[in-house]
């Protein structure tokens, strides 16, 4: 995936041993999934399913599951969020990489916090390539302070929301120039340059950011229908909206 | 004997107002010192009470940086750990609240365990120690509560984004959420500072 990760623990242990290869074992995780996921990897099983060499079917059992996730992410996003994308001959071939990106970390990241868990009372904060994830078991620490970056001047943050448990994710054009493609036209969605959204779990948090960012003018209105979620929008012009308006 | 106790009274007004000051970058102020605490009462003593010395479990954060494999930007996948300075606070489960204290033949000195206070933080216990009548050391100790109330505090709440706390900008930021950056930007980004900081 090329993400840069960082791990931070607080807590009794956070320093020991214990620790350490709870932290080593995540890494180990995310860079297993690479190996079976990365479209950049010639060798991967995803790569070997878009030549056709191989079937979902007969996939990793991993690699079926995220299709599946792709299939749910598709339908609750009426189709903004699709993994089946056009190549450059305009065939579909399956690309879970979206989805990828904020699962494996959620997983790895679950692992680490029942690991910890053994270890007594820690909180975790894993920042993965844009992604956020917050883990609190101790209830004597400040929140951890989350900021939302502004896609204008990346070294600027809009807001900065406090979280004790769940995920910041955020979808645009500001990092790597335009990747996302609008499933509906397979050219790059216009009208906003970043969707944020925050929610429970990061899987869905990153799928409903770039569902949110496809939409681009809409994308409020519907991140403000999904319960349980906040999300922030910022247009081209340069207008910030937040679903708590 | 007054004097002590009005000295603790002094101290546990001030730590109660440092609790609400977040220093800079994931570190709090409960972090601040965290010694052991357990000194021995001092000798001499009538034996009419007894101190309490809370367990104290040594605490701190560490954060650990890595990458992982290549994709087209050529990275190589390392990590690295050093441990950080912010530290998180002390806790224990001592349960006795009452404050106590014992006399050395040499004026007062030992460790004291004050009375329980109540904060918007929880029921905070100062324990301070005291050399020839000075206090020299000041800690508290906050209690985790295992109450319904605390899982509340860990459950996961839509937040408010339009509220003032959320808007102001004020310079604690543990993470950045932003557009996917690869490893050649992380270098240049937001997060690399923060993850700097919390490593330095």
């Amino acid at each position: 995936m090329g993400l840069p990760v960082s791990v931070h623990v607080r807590g009794p242990t956070a320093q020991g041993p214990e620790v350490e290869a709870a932290v080593e074992a995540l890494f180990d995780a995310l860079r297993a999934d690479d190996a079976l996921f990365s479209t950049w990897k010639a060798d991967s099983e995803v790569s070997r399913i878009r030549r056709g060499e191989r079937l979902l079917a007969d996939a990793d059992p991993r690699v079926r599951h995220v299709a599946a996730l792709c299939e749910e992410a598709a339908r609750r996003t009426g189709g903004s969020f699709d993994a089946w994308l056009p190549g450059a001959d305009g065939v579909r071939v399956f690309d879970p990489t979206g989805l990828v990106k904020g699962w494996a970390v959620e997983q790895a990241a679950g692992d680490l916090v029942r690991r910890l868990g053994e270890l007594g009372g820690h909180d975790v904060l894993v920042s993965a390539g844009g992604d956020v994830l917050v883990h609190c078991e101790r209830t004597d620490t400040p929140d951890w302070r989350v900021a939302i970056e502004d896609p204008r001047d990346r070294s600027r943050t809009l807001l900065t929301v406090p979280l004790r448990r769940g995920a910041v994710a955020t979808s645009g054009t500001a990092a790597r120039g335009e990747h996302i493609l609008d499933p509906a036209t397979g050219a790059a969605p216009s009208g906003l340059l970043s969707a944020t959204v925050i929610g429970p779990e990061l899987t869905w948090a990153d799928v409903y950011a770039t569902a949110a960012f496809v939409r681009g003018a809409d994308a409020l209105s519907w991140l403000s229908g999904l319960p349980g979620h906040a999300g922030v929008v910022v247009s081209t012009d340069g207008t910030v909206r937040t679903t708590s308006e | 004997m007054r004097r002590v106790v009005v000295g603790a009274m002094g101290t546990v007004s001030g730590l109660v107002l440092l609790f609400s000051y977040h220093t800079s970058l994931g570190g709090s102020a409960l972090a601040s010192g965290t010694t052991a605490g357990g000194t021995t009462t001092g000798a001499g003593s009538d034996g009419s009470a007894s101190t309490r010395t809370p367990t104290q479990s040594s605490s701190g954060s560490s954060s650990s940086s890595g990458s992982s494999s290549s994709s087209d930007d050529s990275s190589g996948s390392s990590s690295s750990s050093a441990p950080s300075t912010s530290s998180s606070s002390s806790s224990s489960s001592s349960s006795s609240g009452k404050s106590s204290s014992s006399k050395s033949s040499s004026g007062s000195s030992g460790t004291y365990t004050g009375q329980s206070v109540d904060t918007r933080w929880g029921p905070v216990q100062v324990q301070i120690t005291v050399k020839n009548g000075k206090i020299t050391a000041a800690q508290a100790v906050v209690f985790p509560q295992e109450n319904p109330r605390d899982q509340e505090i860990n459950s996961f709440a839509v937040p408010q984004l339009n509220s003032e706390a959320v808007q102001a900008q004020s310079g604690n930021i543990d993470a950045v959420s932003g557009a996917t950056v690869t490893s050649g930007g992380y270098i240049q980004s937001l997060q690399s500072a923060v993850d700097q900081a919390h490593l330095s």
